[in-house]
C-alpha cells in the first residue's frame, strides 16, 4: 500500500520518468512562487478526482468513462480555479490558463484511467499524493533552478550577489531555458535510475 | 591474415587534427586583423575564448569518463570561431560562460565531435544574445582607422556613431541621405577592409576571403556552400534593390554584417552541414534567404549567425532527400 505512495515520487515520477503534464511544467515554472501554486493546485484536484473516481467506478460505464472522469475532473479544477482567484489573485494571475487546463492535464487523467478507475479508495488516495507530489517535486525544481539563474532569487528573496543579479541568465527564462533545464533534469533522474539498477 | 574493418579502406593522411590546424590557420589573417583593428582586446577575449573551450572539453570528456581528445584542435576552433562572434568590449566573463555553452551543452551532451547538431560556436553565441542582448549588441569599439558604420567622410548624425552598418541600416535608414552614404564608394572601400564596428572577427572581409581561399584551395571546404550562400544573399537583395525594399545595394549586404566568416568558416563545418554535393546548394541558398529575411523584416540587424542554426537543424533532411539512389535500386 505504502508504494503505492512512493511510485509516484521517484521512481514513475510522472514528469521526470513518464514525461507527461509537461505544458505547465515548462510554462510556469520561472519562479519557485509559481511553481509551488501549480504543484499545490495539482496535488488538491489529483487526490479529489483519484478518491471520487475510485469511488465511483462501480457506477461509471466504461463507454464513457472518459467524458465522466473530465467531468469530475473539471468540477474540482472549478474549484480550486474560484479558490485561487478569490484568496490569491496575484499567483492566479500569473499561472493564468494553465489552472483551467489542469483539467485535460495529462497526470490527473492518466491517474484517473490507469490507477483510480482500477484500484480501492485509499490505494487512489495514496496515488493521488504521490503523483502529486512527484509533479510538486519537479515543478519545484524547475522553478529553483530557472529562478536562481533566470533573476538570481530564490522565492522572490535576493540569494545571489548583486554582480549576478544585474546580469542574470535570461536564456534560462525564456522558453527555451524551460526545455533545457527539463532535458538536464531527466538525463540526472535517468542516470540514478541506471546507476541504481 | 585476412583483417575484415569497415570502410573507407583507402587510408590518408588527412586526420581531423590536421583538418582543423588548418582551418585555424586559415583564420589567421582576419585574427591579427581584428588584433589591429581591435586592440589588445581582441587578443586577451580570444585566448580566454579558446582557453575555456579547451579546458571545458577535457573537463566533460573527463567526467564522462570517455578518452580525451583535446589534442584534435576541435575545441580550440570553437573557441576561436566564438571570440569572433563577439565584440571586443564583453566583459571577461563573457567569453567563459560562451565556451562553456558551446562545448558542453552545444556539443558534449549531445556526444561530442560528430554528433552535434548545431555549430558549437554559434550555439554559443546565440545563448549569449539571449541571455545578455545589452551586452552583447549594446556597445562596440570603433576600429583603428576606421568609423562605427563604416561611413567614412561627413559623418552627417551623431546617431550613426555607436551603430554598425547593419544597425544604421536597420534603425536609421529613414535619414535623409544616409543610405547613399552608406552605398558610397568609400564605404564599400571600409566593410571590404573591415574598418567598421562589427564583432571582432568579422570585419574584415578581405582577410576572411584570404582565408576562405586558403580553405578552398586545400579542399578542406567546398566551395558550393559559402557559393551559393554568397549567390543566395546577392541575387535576392538585388531583386528587393531593385525593387525598392531595401535602400542599399546587394554588395553592401554581401559585405557588411558576419557573412564573410559565416560562410567560409561556420556554415562549412562538416558536422553540421550536409554531405551531398545537391544538399549543400540547398544549404547554402537557405543560410541566404534566412540571413536576407531576417536582416530586412526582423528584429535582429543580422541574420547570418541564426539562419546557419536554423539550416543546421534542417541538415539530417536534406541529407536524406538528396541521397544518392544506388544504382538498379
Amino acid at each position: 500500500m505504502f508504494k503505492n505512495f512512493t511510485e509516484g515520487i521517484f521512481k514513475n515520477n510522472p514528469v521526470l520518468v513518464l514525461m507527461i503534464g509537461l505544458c505547465p511544467i515548462l510554462a510556469v515554472s520561472t519562479t519557485v512562487k509559481n511553481s509551488l501554486g501549480m504543484g499545490a493546485a495539482v496535488i488538491f484536484v489529483l487526490i479529489l478526482s483519484n478518491v471520487t473516481i475510485s469511488g465511483l467506478r462501480k457506477f461509471i460505464p466504461e463507454n464513457i468513462r472518459i467524458p465522466v472522469f473530465i467531468i469530475i475532473i473539471s468540477t474540482f479544477v472549478t474549484i480550486i480555479d474560484y479558490t485561487m482567484h478569490a484568496f490569491i489573485p496575484e499567483l492566479y494571475d500569473n499561472l493564468g490558463v494553465f489552472v483551467p487546463l489542469i483539467v485535460v492535464n495529462c497526470i490527473v487523467l492518466g491517474r484517473a484511467e490507469g490507477f483510480a478507475y482500477k484500484k480501492g479508495i485509499v490505494a487512489s488516495f495514496l496515488d493521488g499524493i504521490g503523483s502529486g507530489i512527484g509533479f510538486t517535486f519537479a515543478i519545484f525544481l524547475m522553478g529553483t533552478i530557472r529562478e536562481l539563474l533566470g533573476s538570481g532569487t530564490f522565492y522572490g528573496f535576493n540569494v545571489l550577489p548583486q554582480g549576478f543579479q544585474n546580469n542574470p541568465v535570461i536564456f534560462i527564462i525564456l522558453p527555451p531555458g524551460g526545455f533545457l533545464v527539463i532535458a538536464f533534469l531527466m538525463g540526472i533522474m535517468n542516470h540514478l535510475k541506471r546507476s541504481q539498477a | 591474415m585476412l583483417k575484415v574493418s569497415s570502410y573507407p579502406h583507402i587510408s590518408s593522411e588527412t586526420t581531423t587534427r590536421k583538418i582543423m590546424f588548418i582551418v585555424i590557420a586559415a583564420l589567421m589573417p582576419a585574427f591579427f586583423g581584428s588584433i589591429f583593428f581591435f586592440g589588445i582586446r581582441a587578443l586577451i577575449i580570444t585566448l580566454i575564448s579558446i582557453v575555456s573551450s579547451f579546458a571545458c572539453e577535457a573537463l566533460c570528456q573527463a567526467i564522462r569518463k570517455k578518452p580525451i581528445t583535446i589534442n584534435d584542435g576541435s575545441a580550440i576552433l570553437t573557441g576561436l570561431l566564438l571570440a569572433f562572434n563577439l565584440p571586443s568590449c564583453v566583459p571577461y566573463w563573457v567569453p567563459v560562460v560562451g565556451a562553456f555553452f558551446a562545448i558542453a551543452v552545444a556539443k558534449q551532451v549531445f556526444g561530442g565531435l560528430g554528433y552535434n547538431i548545431f555549430n558549437p560556436a554559434l550555439a554559443g553565441r546565440a545563448f549569449l544574445m539571449a541571455s545578455w542582448p545589452s551586452i552583447m549588441t549594446g556597445k562596440w569599439v570603433v576600429p583603428r582607422l576606421g568609423t562605427m558604420s563604416g561611413i567614412v567622410y561627413s559623418l552627417p548624425v551623431e546617431m550613426t556613431s555607436n551603430a554598425t552598418p547593419l544597425t544604421a541600416l536597420k534603425d536609421y535608414s529613414s535619414v535623409l541621405g544616409l543610405p547613399e552614404l552608406l552605398n558610397a564608394k568609400s564605404t564599400i572601400y571600409s566593410l571590404f577592409l573591415g574598418m567598421r564596428g562589427g564583432c571582432l572577427g568579422e570585419t574584415s572581409c578581405l582577410l576572411l576571403l584570404i582565408g576562405g581561399i586558403i580553405l578552398i584551395s586545400f579542399r578542406i571546404i567546398d566551395f558550393r556552400i559559402p557559393l551559393s550562400y554568397f549567390l543566395a544573399v546577392f541575387s535576392l537583395t538585388g531583386i528587393l534593390w531593385l525593387l525598392g525594399v531595401t535602400p542599399v545595394t546587394p554588395l553592401f549586404h554581401i559585405l557588411s554584417g558576419g557573412l564573410f566568416l559565416g560562410a567560409f568558416f561556420m556554415a562549412t563545418d562538416y558536422v553540421t552541414s550536409p554531405m551531398t554535393r545537391k544538399g549543400r546548394w540547398i544549404f547554402g541558398i537557405g543560410c541566404g534567404v534566412i540571413t536576407v529575411l531576417i536582416r530586412l523584416w526582423g528584429g535582429y540587424p543580422e541574420g547570418v549567425s541564426y539562419s546557419i542554426l536554423l539550416m543546421n537543424a534542417t541538415t539530417p533532411l536534406i541529407d536524406k532527400f538528396t541521397r544518392s539512389r544506388i544504382f538498379g535500386h
